[in-house]
């Protein structure tokens, strides 16, 4: 679905849209870390366990239940800031956002308020354009400290959501995970390119996550959640305009859509002298749009107070500078060593950037497989799978080892292209690996000449007319003979091979 | 020994008597049951009486002993606990029908530490809800009775501790102490109550009322008992992260050794005149020339800030209260109201809390709630915070003069039941000496210091030390106790009048 089949009389087109006003954005991503056991107690944080296996008297809030701040936690969110250049806090507190919400066991969720630990950062980035690729710095207001809440499952009802559900069951598994959320200050001067600048950012961000190893980053995990706040002003140099904040937008993809849609709403409201309420929204993957969620009339008043039963976080400075001194390079350095080994051109490699491809390609020559190959499987066949579940790369059911895998297998003569990408299918289907896809599929080159001489004959017997033509020396018309010998062997067969010996059994 | 003997004994008598082999853990044990089944119906000290896992752990700690094992100094004393402490598959209800049938997954750190000592927990007592009163009228299960004076309340929100205690039915008890929660009920009931300093006991099971106020602390009829259950429960918790990491201070040395010779005592100025009970104030001031009889010196303190305290403390405690009760909300334990098809998780949310708490309990949460609001926050939050701080400030001043300081523990003495059951303002001044220890983090004691001429009822006498001092209060406390008792040929308790016995009361 395109942005553009939405365009009707609540949307202007986003040329229009963007030739009228100049979009601002900003950016709240937040981060599950994957620390081995939860922010504050013991408990683990494995994705995907029994509900409400991963649970104690901490992260169920039972009565009388303290925490205790895990110092993995800390030290990864210092190393985020460390690598987004952000000053670290030599003091500063967590404190108590109070909302009541069945999934949120204390009924308040311990977060950072006034004094995150990381401040002041940026992040700089590469979006490709017309000209070439822009560089453009987003700056980062904060990164600060939060736990996760559990989750609800709505049962009954049509939509799935708490109006209308016949009972809700809650898993307090993820209750206690914890978060960093990463703020941006407001993105301005990129105009039309706002949609870019934010699925630019979070990939970069993702990227930087990855290399930090901080966090796997799974958006449809729902480990890396992105809010998108989005305001349109007529001139650059105009006052922030009303913004609206976009929430729970979970892939690289629906972050620029996201973006996108929210020009064109406002703009179409802007334009028709309506007014851009401040509210929280919600964007629907499947059908591309945001829907209203609270005003900012109706938004909750959190009663932030220090949290009393934490003591202030004073990160010793050696153990920052050390934290410092023990950081990987940059992705964009890596990037560009990988581009200089590999050889690629810029364009080259922003595909890879851009289709999140990098590490799965770096680790899928790292298990054996030639770049260029590793390269054509991910942004192709790979890529064309995840768009069309509309997932990120990472989320397919395929690893790099697979991918190197079956580029041995094309190399070794037993798959040709055609098949690779069976064995792909069946790989993602969840048949096995591919050695076991070969297998069931019954998927192998047939190399031997017998049993294709056979089929030559047979396919050069019904169609005489065809076999005389080559007979009488039009080669070109091989083609159709080979195509049905190709077919016989349901693609099995070397098509190179099967030529040769039509040619040769008509000579 | 007879069952009377046994109840009457001080904790560390009874420790001696079982290790001597006198009496069995069992003994002791069966002979408080039968203390609690003939006076509890009035005084109405206990909301659960444990006696299977008393029995169970007494029988225990008998086989152990008899196997050679070596045992603690409180080895097979009994004990009980204010029902806010968690302790695993008992009742611990808090004194509010939120609570009701609830039973706690985990023990309490002190709970456990008690239980590794060799304590046999009795039972749990009762207490306003979730401690907030100090009169144990705000209980859901209906007030605690002085058993000085049946008419009276026992002080609270730990009356049940302190009552419990008085009346023989336990030698121990552990309270809670947010505003003077262990100390107010000490003084009205003629016996020793410690609030150490905040972070010395872990608060790691002990549901919270306000976190950064709340400390545990032992109720006891003598100072040298209080001393030898604050070194059981108290040191460093990593499952509390205000949890202070250092050796407990030696209180149990200091309570032996019950000496002031050398020491510099400061009577606070603010906490005299009106309002100021005459007996309250003639028995202090009796005390105060006896430490300097002992050898003490003595001075007055002016500590000006602490006539903020109180409006401080009502917007801090209200605040973290407000959030604290959050999650009793009838979605995950306790009682749940209103719940059915129809219902919408936030509609059940506010039908329990509306059924499930008390008008204290709703008082102090919409206090709190308003308090913490946007635009209300810095005129009452943090103007509170500002005014914790010079009280911390005064406390140091202080501290730079004095060794301790000193007071009446409350300003009177027990006021009859009901009296100021409809007054909020009147309740909360009986916190009014208590509650500057409690926002600065001292170590606060009230120690008995007679009984009122005008009616004859028990005076208490507040020591505080500062933050990780607690050994100072022993020694102030230990003194005096020696020297009154010395007067007197016994001690303050064993002047309370006679419980009539229920002996028809079912057996539990
Ligand atoms: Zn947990």
């Amino acid at each position: 679905m395109t942005v553009g089949a939405q365009v009707g009389p609540d949307l202007l087109p986003y040329d229009e849209a963007v030739a009228q006003f100049d979009p601002v954005i900003g950016l709240e991503v937040h981060v599950e870390l994957g620390t081995v056991s939860k922010m504050f107690c013991g408990c683990a944080t494995e994705f995907g366990a029994a509900p409400n296996s991963q649970v104690c008297p901490t992260c169920l809030g039972l009565p009388g239940s303290l925490p205790v701040l895990n110092r993995t936690a800390v030290e990864s969110t210092i190393r985020v800031g460390l690598a987004l250049g952000c000053d670290i806090a030599e003091w500063c507190r967590f404190a108590r956002k109070n909302y009541f919400y069945p999934d949120m066991p204390k009924n308040f969720q311990t977060s950072q308020y006034d004094e995150p630990i990381c401040l002041d950062g940026h992040l700089d980035v590469e979006v490709p354009t017309a000209d070439g690729m822009r560089p453009v710095r987003v700056e980062i207001e904060r990164v600060h400290m939060e736990e996760d809440t559990g989750k609800s499952l709505h049962v009954g009802g049509a939509t799935g959501r708490i109006h209308g559900a016949d009972y809700s069951l809650v898993d307090y598994n993820r209750a206690g995970i914890p978060l960093i959320e990463i703020v941006t200050r407001p993105v301005e001067g990129v105009g039309s390119l706002a949609p870019e600048v934010a699925r630019v950012y979070v990939t970069a961000l993702r990227e930087l996550m990855r290399t930090l190893g901080v966090s796997d980053v799974r958006m449809e995990q729902g480990s890396l959640r992105c809010d998108a706040n989005v305001s349109l002003r007529r001139l650059p140099t105009d006052p922030l305009g009303t913004r609206s904040e976009t929430k729970n937008v979970n892939s690289l993809r629906s972050v620029e859509r996201a973006v996108r849609y929210e020009i064109t709403r406002q703009a179409a409201l802007l334009s028709s002298g309506g007014r851009v309420v401040q509210e929280t929204r919600h964007w629907h993957e499947d059908t591309g749009v945001t829907t209203p969620g609270r005003s900012k009339e109706q938004a909750e008043d959190y009663r932030y107070f220090p949290e009393p039963d934490l003591v202030p976080v004073a990160p010793d400075r050696a153990w920052v500078e050390e934290l410092r001194a023990g950081l990987p390079a940059a992705p964009g350095t890596r990037r560009r060593e990988l581009q200089e080994t590999w050889g690629l051109s810029e364009f080259e490699m922003q595909s890879l950037v851009n289709a999140g491809a990098v590490e799965l390609v770096e680790a899928t020559v790292a298990a054996g497989a030639p770049q260029e190959a590793a390269r054509k499987w991910w942004t192709g066949e790979l890529s064309r799978n995840a768009n069309a579940q509309g997932v990120d790369l990472t989320a397919l059911p395929m690893t790099p080892e697979q991918v190197a895998r079956v580029v041995a297998l094309v190399d070794e003569g037993t798959l040709n292209d055609k098949l690779a990408r069976q064995v792909i299918e069946g790989v993602l289907a969840g048949e096995g690996d591919p050695d076991e896809v070969v297998a069931k599929r019954g998927l192998a080159v047939v190399s031997d000449d017998g049993a294709l001489i056979a089929a030559v004959d047979e396919a050069l017997a019904a169609a005489p007319d065809v076999a005389e033509k080559i007979r009488g020396g039009k080669e070109a018309a091989a083609g159709a003979i080979v195509g049905a010998v190709m077919k016989a062997t349901r693609g099995q067969a070397d098509a190179g091979r099967v030529r040769e010996l039509v040619l040769e059994r008509c000579t | 020994m007879s069952d009377t003997d046994l109840t009457r004994l001080t904790a560390a008598r009874t420790a001696a008597v079982i290790a001597a082999g006198e009496a069995s853990a069992l003994d002791v044990t069966e002979a408080h049951l039968k203390r609690i089944r003939a006076v509890d119906g009035d005084v109405h000290a206990f909301l659960h009486v444990d006696a299977d896992g008393a029995r169970d752990a007494a029988r225990r700690l008998d086989a152990r002993r008899s196997a050679g094992e070596e045992m603690g100094p409180l080895a097979g004393v009994p004990i009980a606990l204010k029902d806010l402490i968690a302790t695993e598959g008992v009742p611990t209800t808090c004194g509010s029908r939120m609570l009701e049938g609830w039973l706690p997954p985990y023990d309490a750190t002190v709970t456990r530490r008690l239980r590794e000592a060799g304590l046999v927990i009795l039972g749990k007592t009762n207490m306003d809800e979730f401690a907030m009163g100090s009169s144990t009228e705000h209980s859901a299960y209906g007030p605690t009775h002085n058993p000085w004076d049946l008419e009276r309340i026992p002080g609270g929100s730990g009356g049940g501790s302190a009552a419990a205690v008085a009346s023989f039915e336990t030698p121990l008890a552990v309270g809670t102490d947010t505003g003077g929660s262990i100390r107010q009920p000490a003084a009205v009931t003629g016996t020793v109550g410690v609030k150490p300093t905040y972070g010395g006991v872990s608060r790691y099971g002990l549901v919270a009322l306000a976190s950064s106020l709340d400390q545990a602390g032992p109720c006891a009829r003598t100072v040298l008992d209080a001393a030898m259950l604050h070194a059981v429960m108290a040191g460093h918790d990593p499952l509390d992260s205000t949890s202070i990491d250092a050796p407990v201070p030696a209180v149990v040395e200091a309570a032996r050794a019950a000496d002031v010779r050398g020491m510099r005592v400061g009577v606070v100025k603010q906490f005299s005149g009106e309002g100021y009970q005459s007996g309250v104030e003639q028995r202090f001031r009796e005390a105060v020339s006896l430490l300097e009889e002992l050898g003490a010196t003595v001075v007055e303190v002016d500590c000006p800030a602490f006539d903020y305290a109180m409006p401080a403390y009502y917007l801090i405690l209200p605040s973290e209260c407000s959030s604290n009760l959050a999650r009793f909300d009838g979605m995950r334990y306790g009682l749940r109201v209103g719940h059915d098809a129809a219902a919408s998780a936030e509609e059940v949310m506010a039908s329990t809390r509306d059924a499930g708490f008390g008008p204290e309990a709703k008082r102090r949460i919409m206090l709190g709630t308003y308090a913490l609001s946007s635009g209300y926050y810095d005129a009452y939050y943090g103007q509170a915070q500002k005014v914790r701080t010079l009280i911390v400030r005064d406390f140091q001043a202080a501290f730079e003069q004095v060794d301790v300081l000193v007071s009446p523990t409350t300003p009177t003495t027990a006021f009859r039941l009901g009296e100021r059951l409809e007054d909020p303002l009147q309740m909360y001044l009986a916190d009014l000496c208590t509650i500057p220890s409690n926002l600065a983090g001292n170590a606060s004691m009230s120690v008995p210091v007679g009984l009122a001429p005008e009616d004859g009822l028990p005076v208490g006498l507040q020591v505080i030390a500062p933050p990780t001092a607690d050994e100072r209060l022993y020694r102030v406390g230990a003194a005096l106790e020696a020297a009154l008792g010395d007067r007197w040929g016994h001690l303050l308790i064993d002047e309370a009048p006679e419980l009539s016995l229920n002996t028809t009361e079912a057996a539990l």
